[in-house]
């Protein structure tokens, strides 16, 4: 395949940024784009240009780490696929394909297509756990779990924190991501009796960090590589709503 | 200087109780005084650091991802195995020991073993109580499975996500250490030396891979959880980021580096069919569960899987291992694949391939419950290939998985450097020369939740008085001098060819001569081929950019030159040890059906190897004393 790849290039943090355009002649159908990546690098450093810095690393779509804007989509165009997971035959020969990172303000660019989520990880820190320390568990039977609550704690666990859905929202809103958070523990018997305080100060750290609102225009759902559902922002509401009307912190 | 495993005295069912029992203690007003350092924030990293912090110690958690979620062990399919005996199976702690211990081809520990199959049981208790949410059945309670190498169900499952619950629990803990205030974590760091004073591990250097700042770090004691480092053959089913270069630094400081040529190839993954690739991608061993193995009994078949008739089809591991089929370990199944592919008989147009079917289990089943079981696995599948495996078997090969080599410890997860503890993949003790299914995860969490935390009390008892670690001593000036010349060495070189041509070259001769079957002459040859590629490397390796920014050819270039030379080592161990035994395969060693013949007389030991400079490296043998279980040339017959 013969490929155009229009490609946001940005220093630093500090650097204005902008697109630069190469060409690829010689793409086999059967790589991923990050194996199609690998091949541009290999190219740029041959020419003695810098290659393009981009985050990846399981290669199997479940570590989350590969964070491209691919086409105007977040993962590019295929649905319910990270970009490891995406492969050339998706493209047509002679295609221009437009590459950028994700664009939020929480999300600082480091270099290239490479952000900072960390806002994520403090989202967590906040209260997205259960209070259990170690060696301090009952016996693993002794908590029975409804099966189908398990199977939809299981649905909105299977998050895998790729900010894709921050990446789509026009507001770069943050609620699947906290919504598929406090859903998986809500829905368990094990994180009950933190429940309120978890939606209160996880939903206090989002704001923190600047995130948007959600507007209920479901391109989140519509873009998560792992199908997390909308209805996890509905319970989201509903934690939050409940919580803050009945419930102060100590 | 005489390998000291430090295994304590009593019943072998005994051992770990009694001696938490009797080990010192530190006391909560001291535990504040006492700094860790943990690198790596996996499975075992990760639990390691939450399970400290929460003891009252003060962790500095290091990881080279954007977060510590994103940590290999994220990528576990199939399951973790525990011996709750939840299905009245005869399972036991004993069993579960029996079967690892067996499994590993009797190259491992026992008393680390027994220990491992002990604190299982807790393990799943505790994941259960962060909210895992493992796999259940319709009464409220947990389902269990079988796995490959085991006649129990035993294993605990989360679809095939079972790593990603894992860690994300295990994460969950350590965030929650952070918001506390008891861990400070730095993300995006590499560790790239240790630093010993007075014969004592007392911090690193890592350096800041966004700004390229190096920084010191002391503490009381430095613990290693950085994983495997199968990355050595370029192709593997490990992340694009794992690497040897913590484990490798500390080796050249003086830790001994256990088995380091046991490595797993693991029978159910995705096959190479293209230059461009990057890594091999592993469908779980779960699917053997279901799947039946075969090739046409046919060489040089060229017929789609659909045109073989059933008559002309050569179910080989259930015709050659009737009792236990397709579950066979996963060395025996590996094997197995590349033997049928070397006469010929391999699928699909590289010929280096067999089927995983799945078409009786889903006349058996339905579709519905087939999809249950591994219908993420099936649509994973058919992205990558474009083939729906529902309708047409899927294509399968071994591929480089997991080392059980690593840095020697002692029962305590003590290397041979006071105050350097190595835990998980990164060291060697539990799995012996192979890892059955489901439980790299097991003893991930058992060393991080449940056995770092009380021996590390033991070292840290000694060191209350010893006040905080001055980072202006001579030991940490030298050591950062070291990396940063490494570095410059790497930027100055100026070279025509980049870090991974190097890294495709190291890792086509370690697969082709070091990898699922050696000979002497192999290794020979490799030996002389990975000493021509370090020097090439050093010669004309390219690496662009600056040392003050983010720059991840750089982050791989130090990588790729550490793996260079892992290799070397791997392949000076691979020579010594004339036998086979689990995922090691000497072609001269070999029963008359071709499976793998040990010779416990000469090398019932672990081969710890302790670095003597300048690329050389003397080894020193960890006896094994098998007291309770009697070794038997294994069979699945």
């Amino acid at each position: 395949m013969k490929l155009t790849l229009k490609v946001w290039r940005q220093k630093n943090s500090q650097d204005k940024g902008g697109f630069e355009n190469y060409f690829l002649d010689n793409v086999d159908a059967d790589a991923s784009f990050l194996e199609m990546f690998d091949v541009l690098n290999d190219k740029l450093i041959n020419e003695g240009k810098d290659p393009v810095a981009f985050d990846h690393d399981c290669r199997e779509g479940i570590c989350g780490t590969c964070s491209m804007y691919i086409n105007g989509r977040a993962h590019g165009p295929r649905q319910a696929t990270t970009t490891c997971q995406l492969h050339m035959r998706f493209f047509n020969d002679g295609d221009t394909i437009v590459v950028e990172p994700w664009r939020a303000k929480s999300f600082p660019v480091i270099k290239d297509l490479v952000v900072d989520r960390s806002a994520f990880d403090r989202i967590i820190a906040a209260g997205g756990y259960v209070s259990v320390n170690t060696g301090q568990a009952p016996e693993a039977n002794s908590i029975p779990v409804e099966k189908d609550k398990s199977d939809i704690a299981f649905e909105s666990a299977a998050c895998i924190a790729c900010g894709a859905c921050v990446a789509a929202c026009k507001n770069s809103s943050a609620m699947l991501f906290v919504a598929a958070k406090v859903s998986h523990l809500a829905l368990l018997p094990q994180g009950d009796v933190e429940h309120s305080g978890r939606v209160l100060d996880m939903v206090v750290q989002m704001e923190r960090e600047g995130f948007g609102g959600c507007t209920n225009t479901n391109a989140c759902e519509a873009e998560c590589p792992k199908e997390i559902s909308v209805t996890n922002i509905a319970r989201l509401n509903r934690e939050y709503m409940k919580a803050s009307l009945s419930y102060s912190k100590p | 200087m005489a390998l000291q495993s430090k295994v304590p005295p009593g019943a072998l069912d005994q051992k770990w109780t009694q001696y938490r029992s009797t080990i010192k203690l530190v006391s909560p007003a001291n535990k504040r005084k006492l700094e860790v350092i943990v690198i790596g924030t996996g499975l075992a990293g990760a639990s390691a650091a939450a399970s400290l912090a929460e003891l009252g110690y003060k962790v500095k958690a290091f990881c080279f991802q954007d977060s510590p979620r994103r940590a290999h062990s994220i990528a576990a399919q199939g399951g973790i195995n525990a011996a709750k005996n939840y299905r009245n199976d005869g399972d036991s702690i004993y069993r579960l020991f029996y079967d690892t211990i067996k499994g590993g081809d009797y190259r491992s520990r026992e008393e680390n073993v027994y220990r491992l199959a002990e604190v299982s049981v807790n393990i799943i208790d505790q994941c259960v109580a962060q909210g895992v949410p493992f796999a259940r059945e319709y009464g409220g309670l947990l389902d269990n499975r079988s796995f490959g190498g085991v006649q129990v169900s035993r294993t605990f499952y989360a679809r095939g996500q079972t790593g990603q619950q894992l860690l994300i629990g295990a994460y969950q803990a350590l965030e929650r250490q952070i918001g506390l205030g008891n861990i400070k974590m730095y993300s995006r760091h590499e560790m790239l030396d240790v630093v010993i004073s007075d014969g004592n591990a007392n911090g690193i250097i890592a350096r800041d891979l966004i700004t390229g700042e190096i920084q010191r770090h002391g503490a009381h004691a430095v613990v290693l959880a950085t994983g495997g480092y199968g990355n050595v053959f370029f192709l593997s089913t490990n992340a694009m980021g794992c690497n040897v270069t913590a484990i490798w630094k500390a080796y050249k400081k003086g830790a001994f580096f256990g088995n380091p040529c046991f490595t797993q190839i693991h029978p159910t993954c995705l096959p190479v069919h293209g230059e461009y690739q990057s890594k091999l991608t592993l469908m779980s061993e779960s699917l053997r569960n279901d799947g039946r193995v075969w090739v046409s009994k046919t060489k040089g078949d060229k017929r789609k899987a659909s045109e073989i008739p059933e008559g002309e089809r050569d179910y080989y591991l259930e015709r050659k291992y009737p009792s236990f089929g397709n579950l066979v370990p996963r060395d025996i199944a590996s094997r197995a694949a590349k033997e049928v592919c070397d006469e010929g008989r391999g699928a699909g147009p590289t010929g280096l391939a067999v089927y995983l079917d799945f078409e009786d289990a889903i006349k058996r089943l339905g579709q519905n419950v087939v999809s249950a079981r591994y219908g993420n696995l099936f649509e994973m599948y058919e992205k990558i290939t474009g083939d729906d495996p529902y309708k047409t078997p899927m294509m399968i090969y071994p591929a480089v998985h997991y080392t059980m080599g690593g840095l020697w410890v002692d029962y305590n997860l003590m290397t041979t450097v006071p105050g350097l503890y190595a835990i998980g993949e990164c060291n060697f003790s539990d799995h012996g020369a192979n890892r059955l299914g489901a439980s790299a995860l097991m003893q991930g969490l058992a060393d991080g939740y449940f056995v770092l935390p009380y021996t590390i009390g033991e070292y840290l008892s000694g060191e209350i008085l010893s006040g905080n670690v001055n980072t202006n001593s001579m030991e940490f000036i030298e050591a950062e001098e070291n990396v940063r010349s490494r570095i410059k060495k790497l930027l100055n070189n100026k070279g025509g060819k980049t870090v991974d041509y190097f890294h495709r070259m190291l890792g086509k001769v370690m697969w082709d001569d070091c990898g699922m079957a050696r000979s002497r002459e192999s290794l020979l040859r490799a030996e002389g081929e990975v000493k021509k590629i370090e020097q090439e490397f050093w010669e004309n390796v390219k690496v662009p950019g600056k040392e003050n920014e983010f720059n991840q050819e750089l982050e791989k270039a130090g990588r790729v030159a550490d793996f260079i030379e892992l290799g070397a080592l791997m392949i000076q161990d691979a020579l010594h040890r004339e036998e086979s035994c689990g995922g090691h395969f000497r072609l001269e060693y070999q029963t008359p059906e071709g499976e793998a013949l040990r010779n416990d007389d000469q090398f019932m030991y672990v081969a710890a190897w302790e670095y003597a400079g300048n690329g050389n490296a003397q080894m020193h043998k960890e006896e094994l004393n098998y007291e309770t279980v009697h070794p038997t040339q294994r069979s699945y017959k």
